[in-house]
């Protein structure tokens, strides 16, 4: 295929480097050094895409992030399909897929067009709330067809073959933006040694001298880029990062940068890199040298292919050597939009007219024009564009000097390409990002940063200083001012000497007039990528939205990917004529991260797959994988859930493993209980204020249980903690409380009461706790230690240091199943060797590993709550039946006691946990299901509390059931009815929670 | 994402490593028995929520451990300043501007 | 076997009254590592020997945590005679001398690793040696110790930490209490290119997974 548009020489693509891309099936050539962008201009594709509304034909307009339209959908196979990839900032590469994102069947013949031509008119804004609303039923109907025939890309449906990074980055300053302002500024940081970050989003630094011909010190500005960039790359103390986007300016100098490692190579990052990296950047100093966007004008048809921003039809010229079309026409408001006329001409294509606003233009580029020979049209504009699929001519007319109205009679000239300047807009993106409210400045005609809180500097086109030489300045003042601050001396940098050029005063002039009203002129569009047009906004205003934020959210203007860099001014300019107010006074700009859009890749890092959340494992965790565990997550841990033999499904196994325990030994590997030493004069003081209990009087070997209570008297956690020594403690928690207890125990140690000599010390961690339950228990441990585990030596809640399996252990006798129960806590690099030592001797006892699940039927069958699961913070000690765990004349009002007394905690009538036995014994409630106390009653039926816990009781063969009721605890013995989802109800009798063996008598034994 | 002196560690470190605990300098009563049910309600529950400045307790979670307090502005996010627990804050809100 | 071991007379340290015991087994048993199901030793025999970033497993150490008040000189010299060093009193700073080294972890906490096997002796003679309020704490099985060096270690921990780890701010001998990954880590400097990671043992097969995938652009060395 030919480029018909590749000029015959020039611009920075490597002419020996032929690359071949695909767009929407066709095969094309293109250069390395070219965006995908500017190899299509080459190409002479016209048509990038559809409008999201109206369906119209678009084409590129701009040469860089602000691109509204060349939005495409890249990738050569399903998995690396990448959405809403803007071409003009996308390298090629060899054998690059790329296709339009939105358009229906295709971009060239579009049935929505037809639609969108039909209903024109009849599509103002709020179009789609006002049609589609109604009737609500068929809102997803309608909501399919438009995502189809709008949208803009896809994501893959497989997954993602690449990897992405993340790394944090800490540096003295960093300078955001590589053009002339940014290389002064990261040179003179450089210098003075100071850690430097210096980034720019396309793949080589230098900015706007990229895309022109000015000279510095009269050589291609190149050179000087080139020299600044080596030297650069020669300090340790810089990091150069092209193709990275600083995309988010955060608190306290927190910045996000988007790299791009490997997008600009191939298809699929090459073995073992990663494709995009995200650099959390924390930053002394901020330079931002973000440049600026030029503004394109709104005019009638102004979206039909071949309209374009100015500046980028010079950046496709002098950059890439492609001249997007044959004969251009010009339409300025300043002296800049000259630029791009003076290098269409220099390329040899024809400039059909510079059609300037302004009555009496006056400048060096004005001059240059002239000399020439340029048509200069003055004191007029292009008020319409004929063409549908291209540009094939405008429509010139006089218009008067304010730029309000057409004054005089339209001429028409033929052309194909159009270029537009209404100024340039501060790219001031990042500065607002940490809420910086943007302040217009009438000079400028733009808003420019505001007063900010960070650490941040500005320098260049940012500030409205367009001219080379200023940005060098400012650079550099920028520069000088970031390393005095890090506490660092400046070194000496001399500027380069630029070309100074003179310019004419600009023409603040956003919307150009046309003949007709703008509500009856052909459409002038503000916001390419989400149709606003310049009518749609005046609607907006007529129906009464006056302020900017209201009219973008009505209109959707600034709301596509790319946040309205283009068109926002514009869109304010227009409201504010509409509503007769200044732009200032219809409001600011603001600006959200990101930038640019960031892919999801960057976001996640390596925090995918198995690396998405942290696996916490026990020392035992290879052997329950092995033994076939189906496991359950509570919170990171990995706790086995039930260990089915083979065929056997999970209620078997249940059934098994519960049958087991209470009939001869099962055993639970309970590391994951949170554990924390205590030592200290004051430590059992402390347990007495945090524990609702008493523990004053726990002797040296003795263990007891505890209720822990918030200050509103709502228990939070709960576990046993043993008397280690006179002033040493051994506290459980439970497993997801662990690390919130241990912040709670601090917290009121350091808060409250500093004076309280006592210490905690996380040893979860260190700790394998294997417990072995049933009436086989002492007799398998006997097996592996001497210690006289008689009930007289060795009693219920008495611990024992002592030898397991010849492995030093604390052996703590206390139960969670109400059977005699021993936990074996040996330090963890041994809990392998004795959890297979007691299998090696448990077979004959038939020890039966059990998880989670079987531990909680166990407990249930005993009445012993969860925290967490019977309780959710909003149930005291009483309400739980647990008044027995409530000491009532501990000296010091601990922490609880005061909640639990307040006038709604003491009422009679509060739901209070209790057992329940459906009336059907095989019928198993389901947890969190609602109880009434009439089933006929109308709905809503009084609901008098949930299910907390429920199960299937092998023991018992029946089901059993925890859960809150209204003053249950003087019901007993009465009914509560369930009405479940399916219509169905189900009756159960208030009873003990405690189902088995309400004596204790089993745990003595 | 903050970025944060520990007043302990003598350094700068980013917010991950800590936890934010909350309202400052609520002292528990010396005697919660001796207070009401509104005043215990008041301690519980009832907390400042200014724009502006704004003192608040925060705990150096993956580091030190250990509780410090921060002077906040809420509305730019400005740390005016870190101290220790016991310690009275230096930069306090205008009278009348709390709210 | 007795009940209890309470190591030191009930009239010398009426105030602390801890419990310590020899938490080691015989060499008859086996000793599993937080790592010792990555099998470390078989990487190191057959893996790559050529990489950007080396690992070693310096495992079943002696980790004891030390509270106690940095204002009490009694304290303070009983450190200095158990352990031959004083303990590290400016933030962020680590001691070691032979076999044994200290982390300062907090203004009254210390991490102090030694020898698996010397532990208890260490704990007995603090209990001997030192008076007042403080408590110790052997946490050895509840972590372990990862060596990490090589060209690119600088590199591969920054995708882990948030830590500023530039020598001008993190000099050898540096240790800080951070995230690391989406768990936590003692970090220490012990070498221009290399570091010590203390992790926690639940998280250790993460952290294991962790430092692979963050290692692989530059090629993981695994040492014995």
């Amino acid at each position: 295929m030919t480029q018909k548009n590749r000029l015959q020489s020039g611009g920075r693509i490597d002419r020996s480097k032929p690359l071949t891309f695909t767009y929407n099936g066709k095969k094309f050539n293109g250069f390395l050094g070219d965006t995908l962008a500017s190899a299509m201009l080459a190409n002479g594709i016209d048509i990038v895409g559809r409008s999201f509304k109206y369906s119209r034909p678009r084409g590129i307009v701009a040469a860089g992030a602000e691109e509204p339209n060349a939005v495409l959908q890249l990738g050569a196979t399903e998995a690396t399909q990448v959405p809403n990839v803007r071409a003009t900032q996308q390298e090629l590469f060899n054998g690059l897929v790329s296709s339009s994102t939105n358009g229906w069947p295709s971009v060239e013949t579009d049935l929505m067009g037809t639609i969108g031509k039909m209903g024109g008119s009849m599509m103002p804004p709020g179009f789609y709330y006002k049609t589609f609303m109604y009737p609500k039923s068929l809102w997803d109907t309608y909501e399919s067809m438009i995502r189809k025939a709008a949208g803009l890309g896809r994501s893959p449906l497989e997954s993602d073959p690449d990897t992405y990074d993340k790394i944090n980055q800490h540096c003295d300053v960093l300078v955001v933006g590589g053009g002339p302002a940014g290389l002064s500024a990261a040179l003179t940081a450089a210098r003075s040694g100071a850690r430097v970050i210096f980034a720019d989003e396309q793949n080589e630094f230098g900015g706007s001298l990229l895309s022109s011909k000015e000279t510095l010190n009269g050589a291609p500005a190149s050179e000087w880029v080139n020299a600044v960039v080596e030297e650069l790359r020669g300090y340790d103390n810089v990091m150069l990062l092209p193709r990275s986007t600083v995309n988010g300016y955060h608190d306290h100098n927190f910045l996000t940068i988007h790299e791009r490692c490997t997008d600009h190579i191939a298809d699929i990052a090459p073995a073992g890199q990663a494709r995009q990296r995200l650099h959390r950047v924390r930053a002394k100093w901020v330079v931002l040298a973000t440049g600026a966007h030029e503004r394109p004008l709104v005019f009638a048809n102004n979206d039909v292919p071949g309209c374009m921003v100015a500046n980028a039809v010079s950046t496709y010229i002098n950059r890439y050597g492609v001249a997007p079309g044959n004969e251009l026409v010009l339409m300025t408001t300043n002296d800049s939009g000259y630029q791009a006329a003076l290098d269409w001409h220099d390329a040899g294509r024809k400039v059909v007219a510079i059609v300037d606003t302004r009555q009496n233009p006056k400048g060096d580029r004005v001059e240059a024009s002239r000399q020439r020979g340029l048509n200069l049209i003055t004191g007029s504009a292009v008020i319409e564009v004929q063409g549908s699929k291209r540009v094939s001519g405008v429509s010139v007319a006089p218009i008067s000097a304010d730029g309000n109205k057409v004054t005089g009679s339209v001429s028409k000239l033929s052309a194909d390409t159009v270029a537009s300047s209404g100024g340039w807009s501060p790219v001031i993106h990042l500065s607002c990002h940490t809420g910086s409210r943007p302040v217009w400045n009438d000079d400028v005609v733009g808003f420019l940063p505001g007063p900010t809180v960070q650490k941040q500097l500005t320098a260049g086109a940012i500030n409205g200083s367009y001219s080379t030489s200023t940005a060098l300045f400012e650079g550099l003042n920028a520069g000088l001012k970031a390393v005095a601050e890090v506490g660092l001396s400046a070194s000496e940098v001399m500027l380069p000497k630029a070309e100074e050029v003179n310019e004419g005063a600009p023409m603040t002039l956003f919307h150009i007039p046309h003949l007709k009203p703008t509500s009856q002129a052909p459409k002038q569009f503000v916001d390419y990528q989400t149709d606003v047009t310049a009518a749609g906004i005046e609607v907006a205003c007529r129906e009464g939205y006056e302020s900017i934020e209201h009219v973008k959210r009505y209109t959707a203007m600034g709301f596509g990917t790319d946040q309205g860099k283009l068109g926002n001014i514009n869109g304010m300019a227009v409201a504010a004529k509409a509503l007769n107010k200044t732009i200032p006074e219809t409001g600011t700009t603001i600006f959200r991260p990101n930038y640019t859009p960031v892919s999801f890749g960057a976001i996640a890092g390596r925090d995918c797959g198995a690396l998405f959340d942290p696996e916490r494992y026990s020392a035992m965790h290879k052997w329950h994988v092995a033994r076939g565990a189906k496991f359950e997550d509570v919170g990171q841990w990995k706790r086995p859930w039930y260990f089915p033999k083979p065929g056997e499904s999970m209620k078997e196994a249940l059934n098994r493993e519960c049958l087991a325990t209470r009939e001869s030994v099962g055993i639970l590997d309970a590391s994951t209980l949170g554990k924390i030493d205590i030592q200290g004069k004051d430590a059992r003081e402390f347990l007495g204020r945090v524990y609702t209990n008493a523990w004053a009087k726990l002797a040296v070997g003795k263990c007891r249980y505890g209720l822990m209570c918030g200050e509103d008297g709502m228990v939070f956690d709960d576990g046993v903690t043993s008397c280690l020594g006179e002033n040493h403690f051994l506290m459980t928690t439970t497993t997801g409380g662990a690390a919130r207890v241990l912040e709670w125990l601090e917290l009121y140690h350091q808060t409250e009461w500093p004076e309280m000599e006592v210490y905690f010390n996380t040893v979860t961690d260190h700790w394998s706790t294997l417990t072995i339950s049933g009436p086989n228990s002492r007799k398998l441990l006997a097996e592996l230690t001497d210690c006289d585990l008689s009930n007289e030596n060795f009693a219920f809640m008495d611990w024992k240091q002592t030898t397991v399996a010849g492995v030093p252990a604390r052996v703590f006798r206390i139960s969670f199943t109400g059977e005699c129960s021993y936990e074996i806590n040996v330090q963890a690099n041994y809990g392998m060797h004795v959890w297979e030592k007691l299998f090696e001797h448990g077979e004959k006892f038939n020890l039966t590993p059990y998880g989670t699940e079987t531990m909680h039927i166990l407990r249930a069958e005993k009445g012993f709550i969860i925290a967490g699961q019977d309780t959710d913070g909003s149930v005291h000690p009483f309400d739980l039946g647990m008044g027995w765990c409530v000491a009532q004349k501990k000296p010091f009002s601990y922490i609880g006691k005061r909640g639990m007394a307040r006038e709604d905690c003491v009422r009679e009538d509060r739901k209070q946990l209790v057992g329940l036995k459906t009336t059907d014994p095989k019928v198993v409630l389901p947890e969190g299901a609602q109880g009434v106390l009439d089933p006929k009653a109308p709905i809503p039926m009084p609901m008098v509390g949930h299910i907390t816990s429920s199960y299937w009781s092998a023991n018992l063969d029946r089901s059993i059931a925890m859960g809150f009721v209204k003053g249950g605890l003087n019901k007993m013995g009465e009914k509560v009815f369930y009405p479940l989802a399916d219509g169905t109800v189900v009756e159960a009798e208030i009873c003990s929670p405690i189902f088995l063996d309400p004596k204790g008598e089993r745990q003595n034994v | 994402m903050f970025h944060i002196y520990c007043p302990h560690c003598a350094e700068y470190r980013e917010e991950e490593e800590f936890h934010a605990s909350g309202q400052a300098h609520i002292a528990r009563p010396l005697d919660p028995e001796a207070c009401s049910d509104k005043e215990w309600g008041e301690y519980l529950y009832f907390r400042k929520n200014p724009r502006g400045i704004h003192h608040e307790l925060w705990v150096h979670a993956a580091g030190c451990r250990k509780f410090f307090n921060i002077t906040r502005d809420t509305q730019t996010y400005e740390i005016k300043e870190v101290y220790k627990i016991g310690e009275q804050p230096s930069v306090v809100a205008q009278s009348g501007n709390s709210k | 076997m007795s009940d209890l071991t309470v190591a030191v007379p009930e009239e010398k340290v009426a105030s602390t009254k801890a419990v310590v015991m020899n938490q080691v087994a015989g060499p008859e048993v086996r000793a599993e590592s937080p790592l010792y199901h990555a099998d470390l030793d078989s990487l190191a025999k057959q893996g790559p020997r050529k990489g950007g970033v080396r690992l070693r497993e310096n495992k079943l150490l002696g980790h004891l945590t030390l509270r106690c008040n940095p204002n009490n000189a009694d304290q303070l010299a009983a450190v200095e005679r158990v352990l031959g060093m004083a303990l590290p009193l400016q933030p962020l700073t680590s001691v070691e001398k032979g076999d044994v080294s200290i982390r300062w972890m907090s203004p009254d906490e210390w991490l102090i690793i030694v020898p698996g096997l010397k532990a208890f002796d260490v704990e007995t003679r603090f209990r001997d040696e030192m008076d007042g309020h403080y408590s110790l704490v052997n946490g050895s099985g509840g972590s372990t110790v990862l060596e990490l060096s090589g060209d690119n270690v600088v590199d591969m921990l920054k995708k882990s930490t948030p830590i500023d780890l530039h020598p001008s701010e993190f000099p050898v001998g540096k240790v800080v209490s951070t995230v690391f990954a989406k768990s936590t880590a003692v970090i220490r400097r012990t070498g221009e290119k290399q570091f010590e990671l203390v992790i926690r043992r639940s998280f250790s097969d993460y952290l294991w997974l962790w430092i692979q995938d963050a290692s692989r652009e530059f090629g993981l060395v695994v040492d014995a």
